[in-house]
């Protein structure tokens, strides 16, 4: 039952769960998103107990910008969706529109990254420095672990796309497909605890 | 060198010492897991002795007070995590595939990043003693002490940064054992005929997947209020000292059980197998693990009773800490009936087994007086506590582990270790544990505080602390005697039967010793619990096999998990002495080889029938 066997043979309809080597990946990646839940919840945690420690920085409800905020969640949330298209097309063995989807769900990831960064730095302009306080160190680590997971994705399925192009739609290529928007969905979903949890409690519950 | 077809595929093998260092087979990860584990567990047996020399007599100067805080916190580190945990992955790695009739585990090639990772880490925690700055803030390594204010030196960023590094290859272990679990299992093989070992091992695996993360954490906000001003625990800046605590502990509890629950996996084994019996109670076994590990993740705080959380949560902890000696209770007991009317061999492995039963009990019950909150501010930073958890982790784990090593030696080397110079390790080590911590119960109730390098005569401790060092010393013999036994069974043919102890009950004991790199030759039938021993007790001399005589897939060894590896080991000195270019340098080595492991697609090779029957060797 290797992966290679397969290979050469047309595709069954779920590509990515063709072999054990590709099941155990999946297996696999749950369970390291299961560790990822943790990792986050903890990073929640210590950001709950230190978010009212502001010192002399100023406070969330003086920092955060809703709609902007806003505007990122829905262009990440909207990736999520783009990349559940490119795995329906994946079920279809539509290689093409796929593609399309990943590149989509790329570009989406980037524009999210680019508010990040442009929020940030408004930030440190506005005084609120990873140094400045208990609430920023907390805030930029949990926010910052977040944007570093979605940069990592960001690579990772610019690489997955690059493999699907040199080697086509097999069932070692599938795998890595589904994975990475396993993954993807993921940091959606963190996202969306944060502009709950530091966001909008940040703005109204301060 | 056996060459390797796999439909056109070449596969370079290597020999030697390149072997090593490219293998994803786990029998000899195992073994590199053992060799790397004991090697640290050396290290921490020397520290501990050098503590306990310390402490032979009063005002006693062997040592200087900054020496015995680094003494204290490198045994305690050095024993957890790079001795304990490596000789529990030694085991796991050992046997696990094995018992469920699996050629590897489920991730090969994480599983040997796992183990690289696990030694760099191990490796730059030591280091510290070359650099001179060596970590002094105790294995807990709590705040503001281990801050950068009263620990300015490096000492507490080669505890972050090593702990770091080795927690990775943790967490991939824990993943990767847990698939195999699920996902590989021989046919037959249901959940509920699982050898007791593979089930302790897969909810240990659980464990670690759920409480490793956390201490990612702390170490992260502790390596960032450190390296980089952040105030995660700087009081002065609005950070909270209790919240290290709590991060700690919600990790560092579940880890207590990540070691226990292995040795009763361990002890279930020997104890049927030296009892001729089907183990007691297996399904009660199987929940008391269970649940074990349940409420293993709900009683962090009780490390924490006199740090001021109140009442009510001191009340909380106390009673959840005490509900665990309720399933660990009835593993005891499952045990006891184990081994009761049983035709009982006195192997080396057997004799640790049964001494672990009471051994781990008077840890057990010195738990539970320790979970009662009000009696616990008499207990707490006292002998007493030193004494009850070297109970349960020596009494308990070590000598699970010395009954694992010396059963399953033989499955993992093809030789049987010398049972005389076993029994000598036995009681030497037996005696030497208790001469050294039944005392300690006493000098904790009399008052003597822990991690104190020296004391006044006159208070009554002075005895007491003689004895408890000529046990240390005691001890350590034990582990030479172990030690000359590793040689003197070296030195002897390799000539193990497949059954060696001849009423062994699971998998591993129908296939060679040591087994071939794809251990089983046609994955086997299994038709109950106590798979190999209910065909034993049916007249056959074999497995039923589940699959014909075939080609056996493998997957290709692979360096890019050393080098993975010695990126991070770099990545991490540039951390610590703040040159960003060489940590730069050091992720991008780690990262590059992610992505050509991503880009290059392993093929693995294959074993023919006609090579199968030449016997590869592992």
């Amino acid at each position: 039952m290797s992966a290679h066997d397969h290979a050469e043979g047309h595709l069954p309809h779920e590509p990515e769960k063709a072999t054990l080597d590709a099941r155990n990946k999946i297996l696999g990646f749950w369970l390291f998103l299961g560790a990822e839940v943790v990792l986050f919840g903890t990073l929640f945690a210590a950001f709950l107990a230190l978010r009212h420690s502001v010192g002399d920085g100023p406070t969330a409800g003086e920092l955060f910008q809703l709609p902007m905020v806003f505007g990122a969640t829905m262009i990440l949330l909207t990736s999520s969706l783009t990349s559940v298209f490119a795995v329906q097309a994946m079920h279809h063995h539509n290689k093409k529109s796929m593609v399309t989807w990943l590149i989509v769900t790329i570009l989406l990831g980037l524009a999210f990254l680019g508010l990040e960064i442009y929020e940030f730095v408004e930030y440190v302009h506005e005084g609120h420095k990873f140094t400045t306080s208990a609430f920023s160190s907390s805030f930029y680590t949990l926010v910052g672990f977040h944007g570093a997971h979605v940069a990592f994705g960001v690579v990772w399925i610019a690489l997955v796309i690059g493999q699907v192009f040199k080697k086509g739609l097999t069932v070692v290529t599938a795998p890595k497909v589904y994975i990475s928007a396993m993954y993807w969905h993921f940091i959606d979903v963190v996202w969306v605890f944060i502009f709950t949890v530091v966001y909008l409690m940040g703005k109204v519950a301060g | 060198m056996a060459a390797a077809h796999a439909h056109g595929h070449k596969v370079k093998r290597y020999s030697g010492l390149m072997d090593w260092l490219t293998t994803v087979d786990h029998k000899k990860i195992g073994i590199l897991y053992f060799i790397a584990g004991f090697f640290f567990f050396l290290i921490g047996g020397l520290e501990a002795i050098i503590i306990r020399i310390q402490l032979l007599k009063p005002m006693n100067d062997v040592v200087a007070g900054d020496t015995f805080n680094e003494l204290i916190t490198m045994h305690g580190t050095t024993m957890i995590f790079l001795a304990a945990m490596p000789l529990l992955f030694a085991l796991m790695n050992a046997v696990i595939p094995l018992q469920i009739g699996a050629r590897d585990v489920a991730f090969p090639f994480l599983n040997s990043l796992g183990f690289w990772t696990f030694f760099f880490g191990g490796v730059l925690l030591n280091l510290s003693w070359f650099a001179g700055a060596v970590p002094d803030a105790g294995w807990t390594s709590y705040v503001p002490l281990a801050g950068s204010i009263y620990s300015s030196g490096h000492g507490v960023d080669y505890y972050v940064l090593g702990l770091q590094i080795a927690g990775i290859g943790t967490l991939l272990g824990g993943i990767n054992f847990m698939a195999t679990i699920i996902n590989m299992r021989a046919p037959g093989l249901t959940f509920m005929r699982l050898p007791m070992f593979t089930w302790a091992i897969f909810i240990t695996s659980a464990l670690i997947v759920f409480a490793f993360p956390a201490l990612t954490v702390g170490l992260v906000a502790l390596m960032f209020d450190r390296l980089f001003n952040a105030n995660f625990f700087d009081v002065a800046n609005g950070g909270n000292g209790v919240l290290w605590e709590h991060i700690f502990w919600v990790f560092g509890h579940p880890e207590v059980y990540i070691l226990i629950l292995p040795a009763f996996g361990i002890i279930s084994e020997v104890v049927s197998t030296f009892s001729r019996k089907r183990l007691f109670g297996y399904s009660s076994m199987v929940f008391a693990t269970v649940l074990i590990a349940f409420l293993g993740f709900m009683v962090w705080a009780h490390h924490m009773f006199t740090t001021g959380l109140g009442p009510v949560a001191n009340g909380l902890f106390s009673i959840a800490t005490m509900l665990i000696a309720v399933p660990t209770g009835v593993k005891i007991f499952n045990w006891l009936f184990t081994l009761w009317g049983g035709s009982i061999r006195f192997t080396t492995a057997n004799l640790f087994a049964i001494g672990f039963i009471p051994t781990f009990v008077m840890g057990g019950v010195t738990g539970v007086m320790l979970a009662s909150a009000p009696a616990d501010y008499q207990y707490h930073d006292t002998y007493f506590v030193v004494a009850h958890f070297h109970y349960v982790i020596v009494g308990g784990l070590i000598l699970g582990i010395f009954a694992g090593l010396h059963y399953w030696w033989p499955k993992m080397f093809g030789r049987i270790l010398n049972e005389t110079l076993g029994k000598i390790t036995f009681w030497t080590f037996f005696i030497g544990f208790h001469l050294t911590f039944f005392v300690q119960h006493f000098l904790g109730l009399l008052g003597m505080p822990r991690r104190v390098y020296t004391y006044l005569g006159g208070q009554g401790y002075d005895d007491m602390n003689f004895i408890s060092t000529i046990g240390a010393i005691l001890m350590g013999i034990g582990t030479i005697v172990f030690l000359i036994n590793i040689f003197v069974t070296w030195a002897k043919p390799r000539n193990a039967s497949n059954d060696p102890w001849e009423d062994g009950r699971s998998l591993e004991w129908t296939i060679p010793s040591p087994p071939p790199e794809y251990n089983f030759k046609q994955t086997p039938l299994v038709r109950g619990y106590d798979a190999w021993w209910k065909e034993k007790m049916e007249g056959k001399t074999a497995m039923t096999p589940a699959e014909p005589v075939g080609s056996i897939h493998m997957p290709s060894p692979s360096i890019l998990p050393f080098i993975m590896s010695v990126g991070l080991f770099i990545a991490g000195f540039g951390f610590m002495y703040d040159q960003l270019i060489v940590a730069g340098v050091g992720l991008a080595i780690t990262l590059g080889c992610m992505v050509v492991r991503s880009l290059v697609d392993d093929h693995g090779f294959h074993i023919e029938p006609e090579e199968q029957d030449k016997g590869v060797q592992a």
